[in-house]
């Protein structure tokens, strides 16, 4: 199998280079898992996994640790190979082809880098494997130190360099070879957290701007949100739901997805009416409430009803008043004593307990500058949403 | 740093004396202008220019250098080979034997391994000389070099090896360019390990020699036994300055290998 080296060597930096009949094919997979099992001793790490990954896109892999995330990357760079299925890049079979053979590279975790080699040696290496000209593997090396700015540390050491320049150069070394795809193996773990932030933005401006199809391994669900195009969420070896970032905080497929990404409150019941636009659920304490939308449920269904903690509106005082039985009060509309209070400056988080024992927690943007809090510990208050703010999960 | 207290520096000059003085005594006597070995005649070299007339202590230098050189070859070799069977194929069967086997000649009294090597030589029929030091020697020297290299191989990270097949480098190119680099040092310092054990072992080399390759240890030893003479304590200098080199390289080896290791892991 050819090696992928992109027809121009030398990208013009800061524009888009990508040629203009590219963009059609932009929904192409570029990969795609065939039904793929991979089992280690007792333990199926990958579950007759299905999944396509566009041309061009930035995909997530986002699970907990021990999902198969990591497993499902090292398939596609050749390290482990499936036990069952098949794995198509750029529509071929890449069962029989080595690591060493595949259009793909990847980024360490740990950076991998040489320590015998220079900074530049390192980006060099997978240049010449492929024995290109030296001419031509020194101006590539010089291009990938301008694009991961680390011009002039050329002959510097890895361990010469500071963790965020060694991330650069291991970025720089993966790129350098022009791969049809670019595996990232949690590429920001080893980052502080102010870093973290700023690399997450350098990495997706260069990936607009390379157009290569970038897949990401993480478990932080913030990175995977901030960074990628659609996200696959991972458990279990299987994927629970693939989607964009918004589709999966705002309507997610599970109770342990709406779980896994971000707060929220599950609130179980069974399904009471069906109108043309939302359905009715109460819950074991008698409560209404409604949901918008049109889900595949019947009258008297279990249901879960999913609402995000900043979806709530909190009122105090006067307002907070009135009982819960439907029709008296407004519609998604609960009342309850604060248990709870965390200040995390931007916002504040309350768990709210209502009479039935219940918790359901609230967070409001802290918006004026107040010292002494507008609520305090045993305050009564009203937690309402609108209908259009809960989603309804089945499974 | 913490002030060492009179009691500490008393203790230190003391087991520093203990271990050096004697060697001090030595080098002091190989400048000794006297034919007598305990009494001072002033300073002289003339035992080292006697020294680039005996041909027979030359001989056996040489025989010694070609003998350590050839078998901390060979023993690196082997030796690295089995610190990467112990490391990289897992828990095979038979593991944990395997490892044994190669460490006891770690503690093998060496009058033991020399004599068993002789047994075997004579049981087999092997005309005794050089050859059978260099093989007597590999043995002994190889579980050192296993040790040293094994200690490099675990903290080798495996996924240099995976970013350079990833990168597009063939698994035996990748074992060439980048785990042979790396785990050198390891290497290097067994091999001078073994260069240095093999230099002044007398026990297993009395043992495995024949006629026509007498090594320098024997050499000086049989010489002593008919009464020391000042050629010795020069020839003996010149050999603790050699060890000294080798042992120092080779600490200067892993010391270096260690601080690369140190930042950038």
């Amino acid at each position: 199998m050819p090696r992928a080296v992109a027809p121009t060597p030398a990208r013009p930096a800061g524009r888009d280079a990508r040629p203009a009949g590219d963009r059609a094919e932009k929904h192409r997979p570029m990969v795609r898992f065939d039904t793929v099992t991979r089992r280690f001793a007792d333990v199926t790490a990958v579950d007759r996994l299905g999944l396509d990954i566009r041309e061009g896109e930035f995909f997530a892999l986002l699970g907990p640790s021990g999902c198969g995330k990591t497993t499902l990357l090292r398939m596609l760079a050749g390290f482990e190979r499936p036990d069952d299925g098949r794995i198509l890049l750029a529509g071929e079979d890449i069962a029989a082809v080595p690591p060493w053979q595949r259009p793909v590279n990847m980024m360490f975790q740990s950076y991998a880098l040489f320590p015998h080699l220079t900074v530049a040696g390192n980006i060099a290496f997978g240049l010449k494997q492929e024995r290109l000209p030296r001419p031509e593997i020194d101006a590539r090396v010089a291009e990938m130190l301008r694009l991961v700015r680390l011009e002039g540390l050329g002959g510097r050491r890895p361990h010469q360099l500071s963790g965020g320049q060694r991330q650069r150069v291991a970025l720089a070394r993966a790129l350098a070879k022009h791969p049809k795809v670019l595996l990232l193996d949690e590429p920001l773990a080893a980052l502080d957290k102010k870093l973290r932030e700023e690399t997450q933005f350098e990495l997706m401006a260069l990936q607009e701007r390379l157009a290569t199809t970038f897949v990401i391994v993480t478990h932080d669900q913030e990175e995977a949100m901030t960074m990628a195009d659609r996200i696959g969420v991972m458990n279990h070896g299987r994927l629970a739901q693939v989607g964009t970032p918004a589709e999966i905080y705002e309507q997610p497929r599970s109770r342990w997805v709406a779980g896994f990404i971000g707060d929220v409150n599950l609130i179980d019941g069974t399904v009471a009416a069906i109108a043309s636009d939302g359905i009715e659920i109460a819950d074991a304490a008698g409560r209404r409430f409604r949901a918008a939308g049109a889900p595949p449920v019947q009258t008297g269904d279990a249901v879960t009803l999913a609402v995000r903690p900043e979806k709530f509106a909190v009122a105090t005082g006067a307002d907070a008043a009135g009982a819960d039985v439907a029709g008296a009060a407004p519609v998604n509309s609960v009342a309850g004593k604060v248990a709870d209070i965390g200040y995390l400056g931007d916002i504040s988080v309350y768990k709210v307990r209502l009479d039935d024992g219940t918790v359901l927690k609230a967070s409001v943007t802290n918006a004026h500058r107040h010292t002494t809090p507008a609520i305090g510990w045993d305050d009564t208050v009203r937690l309402s949403f609108p209908p259009a703010a809960a989603a309804v999960l089945t499974e | 740093m913490r002030r060492l207290s009179p009691f500490n520096l008393v203790s230190l000059a003391l087991g520093l004396a203990f271990l050096y003085v004697p060697i001090l005594i030595l080098v002091v006597y190989s400048f000794n202008a006297s034919r007598l070995v305990t009494v001072w005649g002033g300073f002289s070299t003339r035992w080292y220019v006697a020294l680039m007339q005996d041909r027979a202590l030359q001989e056996a230098a040489l025989t010694s250098l070609g003998i350590a050189l050839a078998s901390a070859t060979l023993a690196t070799v082997l030796g690295t080979l089995a610190a990467l069977a112990l490391t990289r194929l897992g828990r095979f069967r038979g593991r944990l034997p395997f490892a044994a086997m190669i460490y006891a000649p770690l503690v093998m009294p060496e009058v033991i391994t020399g004599l068993s090597l002789l047994l075997l030589f004579v049981a087999v029929g092997f005309e005794r000389g050089a050859a059978t030091v260099t093989i007597a020697h590999t043995t002994l020297t190889m579980c050192f070099v296993a040790v040293v290299v094994q200690s490099r191989l675990a903290g080798f990270d495996r996924s240099l090896e995976e970013a350079a097949q990833d990168l597009g480098c063939p698994p035996l190119r990748t074992f060439l360019t980048v785990t042979l680099p790396v785990i050198a040092p390891g290497i290097a310092a067994g091999f001078l390990l073994a260069f240095s054990l093999s230099l002044d072992d007398l026990v297993i080399a009395s043992f495995t020699t024949g006629p026509g390759a007498t090594t320098l240890p024997i050499r000086i030893y049989s010489e002593v036994r008919l009464g020391v003479k000042p050629e010795i304590n020069a020839v003996c200098t010149i050999f603790i300055a050699v060890t000294a080199v080798v042992v120092i390289l080779a600490s200067l080896a892993t010391r270096r290998a260690e601080r690369r290791e140190a930042v950038s892991s």
